[in-house]
């Protein structure tokens, strides 16, 4: 391919990295420079850090999705681990992948159908003779949700993870004496620690965003980043709060994949 | 143990698709609330076969889908085929980390920033806006599952190609392509899938008149139960398994063909 060529083929995949990946983020940054009246002004951060509120909501959104993480990893590992144990183990695989191909609102709303005061839930609830409770808008169905869609896109890092790792490990480790915890815990574990840092990742970074869950399952009691960005886009029309909120979320990720990456570049040097 | 363990893991599978199902079930239900099973009707599918605005809603969002992965795929291939041509190590590390910042950013930041980026550009918000941004997010995915098969091409077969006289234009249609096309299928699957399950760029950049599906079941899911919806389910559920069984045949003819062809060279 001469040079000349190569150039016309790069000008439509370069157009799209200037046009909507690049200046979008510019643009969000610029943005939140600027008040309700356009004018250029720090009031935003200065709101942020000042008033109590935007704090607040900002370490409850990382608790929640700390919990939800935390939910997500407690449930995935063992499901991953058991999976790769089994005969059919990619027909098993792709049971876990099945159901992220389903649309996350559609999840959603079956939930509104569960918890609801007769619903699923509640009919399992009196069977085992603990009454019927409120289930839906509160913040424990929040986080149950949120874990539910999350719990694929745990397993699959963790499952490749063990997929990588040798056998020989294992059984070198078995065959000078250690009892399988000792395997688990000091072999298998860290061994397959890249793959759990890379399902926090594609984990804890959707649940600070995820605000149709807050809407649909929280009722508006939670109150997560995504939630506040949208509320000041598409309700009150405060762009440059919402902005703000925006490079928040956007430093918080740089944080999380800081966190989850480095050690994994590290190892694999 | 082993016995525990099967049993933890059958839990997990109900967990996981009990909700599914639940919805399968309660759109088959007469009544309209998603309790107490009330015995078999399709009139909710013969509701939703009926409803003219929830058709043109199916229609629209398919047209996106379609039309935006096509683009994506077009666009996605020859970023990949530059990211791939470019001899420095650093600019194809830029190039693709630039790539990937769409892939992980959380979706509400894709929305709000490509709202910003239309209304600064004075481009309505409407069917298309909506196109541009399912064509944006979908290009870094396109590009990532082109990308493995361009790097297994050995360089060998381009330079056969070039010293017997292939100009540019044969290289590409009868080397290149025809050798990266199961991962270009690959990638326009991924952007289908994509796009048909994106509802917050969507919901942020449609504007008032136009509306996919996600973005018209989030607005009658905030007003409660609708049987309706279930029967959507129901139709999607079909669509999706449609898509994962042929996406499922595409890799196994190519994993069939490739072992095919390691049993020719040996």
């Amino acid at each position: 391919m001469t040079k000349r060529n190569f150039w016309g083929y790069f000008v439509p995949y370069g157009l799209w990295l200037g046009l909507f990946v690049i200046a979008p983020v510019a643009l969000i940054v610029y943005q939140s420079f600027f008040n309700l009246d356009h004018q250029l002004t720090l009031t935003n951060y200065a709101d942020y850090f000042r008033s109590g509120v935007y704090l607040k909501m900002t370490l409850n959104s990382v608790w929640y999705a700390f919990l939800i993480t935390l939910f997500t990893g407690l449930i995935s590992y063992p499901t991953a681990y058991v999976l790769h144990q089994l005969k059919h183990r990619q027909l098993w695989l792709l049971l876990v992948i099945l159901p992220t191909w389903i649309n996350i609102l559609l999840k959603a709303y079956a939930f509104i159908g569960i918890f609801s005061q007769d619903g699923l839930a509640n009919t399992f609830l009196r069977f085992i003779g603990l009454g019927p409770h409120q289930l839906l808008f509160t913040n424990a169905s929040f986080i149950f949700v949120a874990t539910y869609i999350q719990i694929p896109f745990m397993i699959l890092p963790i499952y490749n993870a063990l997929d990588d790792l040798n056998p020989a490990f294992i059984n070198a480790s078995q065959d000078l004496g250690a009892t399988h915890w000792q395997t688990f815990r000091h072999v298998i574990f860290p061994l397959t620690l890249p793959g759990v840092k890379a399902g926090i990742q594609a984990v804890f970074i959707p649940s600070l965003s995820l605000f149709m869950l807050t809407r649909l399952i929280g009722g508006n009691k939670v109150i997560t980043l995504g939630t506040a960005i949208e509320e000041h886009f598409l309700t009150t029309m405060n762009w440059g709060m919402g902005s703000t909120i925006g490079v928040v979320l956007i430093v918080a990720m740089i944080i999380v994949m800081q966190l989850t990456n480095d050690h994994t570049k590290g190892a694999a040097k | 143990m082993k016995k525990l363990s099967r049993l933890y893991l059958v839990l997990v599978f109900i967990i996981l698709y009990v909700p599914i199902i639940y919805l399968i079930v309660y759109s088959f239900s007469q009544g309209d609330t998603m309790t107490n099973y009330h015995g078999f009707t399709w009139q909710h599918y013969r509701d939703l076969f009926a409803d003219p605005r929830m058709l043109a809603i199916v229609a629209d969002t398919l047209l996106v889908a379609l039309l935006s992965a096509l683009m994506a795929t077009a666009i996605g291939t020859l970023g990949a085929l530059s990211i791939q041509r470019t001899s420095k190590r650093v600019t194809r590390d830029v190039l693709l980390n630039l790539n990937n910042i769409l892939m992980v950013s959380p979706d509400v930041i894709i929305g709000a920033s490509f709202l910003i980026f239309f209304t600064t550009l004075k481009i309505p918000l409407g069917f298309g806006s909506v196109l541009l941004s399912h064509i944006a997010f979908e290009i870094p995915i396109v590009v990532l599952m082109v990308l493995p098969r361009l790097r297994e091409m050995s360089p060998s077969l381009l330079s056969a190609a070039e010293d017997l006289g292939a100009t540019t234009h044969q290289l590409l249609t009868k080397i290149i392509l025809p050798f990266i096309t199961p991962g270009i299928l690959a990638g326009f699957f991924m952007a289908l899938t994509y796009s048909l399950d994106d509802f917050a760029v969507t919901f942020f950049v449609t504007g008032n008149g136009f509306s996919t599906l996600s973005v018209e079941i989030y607005s009658r899911a905030r007003q409660g139960i609708n049987l309706e919806i279930n029967a959507l389910s129901g139709v999607m559920l079909l669509f999706s398994l449609l898509l994962v069984g042929g996406y499922y045949l595409l890799q196994q003819s190519s994993r069939k063909r490739r072992a095919r062809k390691r049993e020719v060279t040996p």
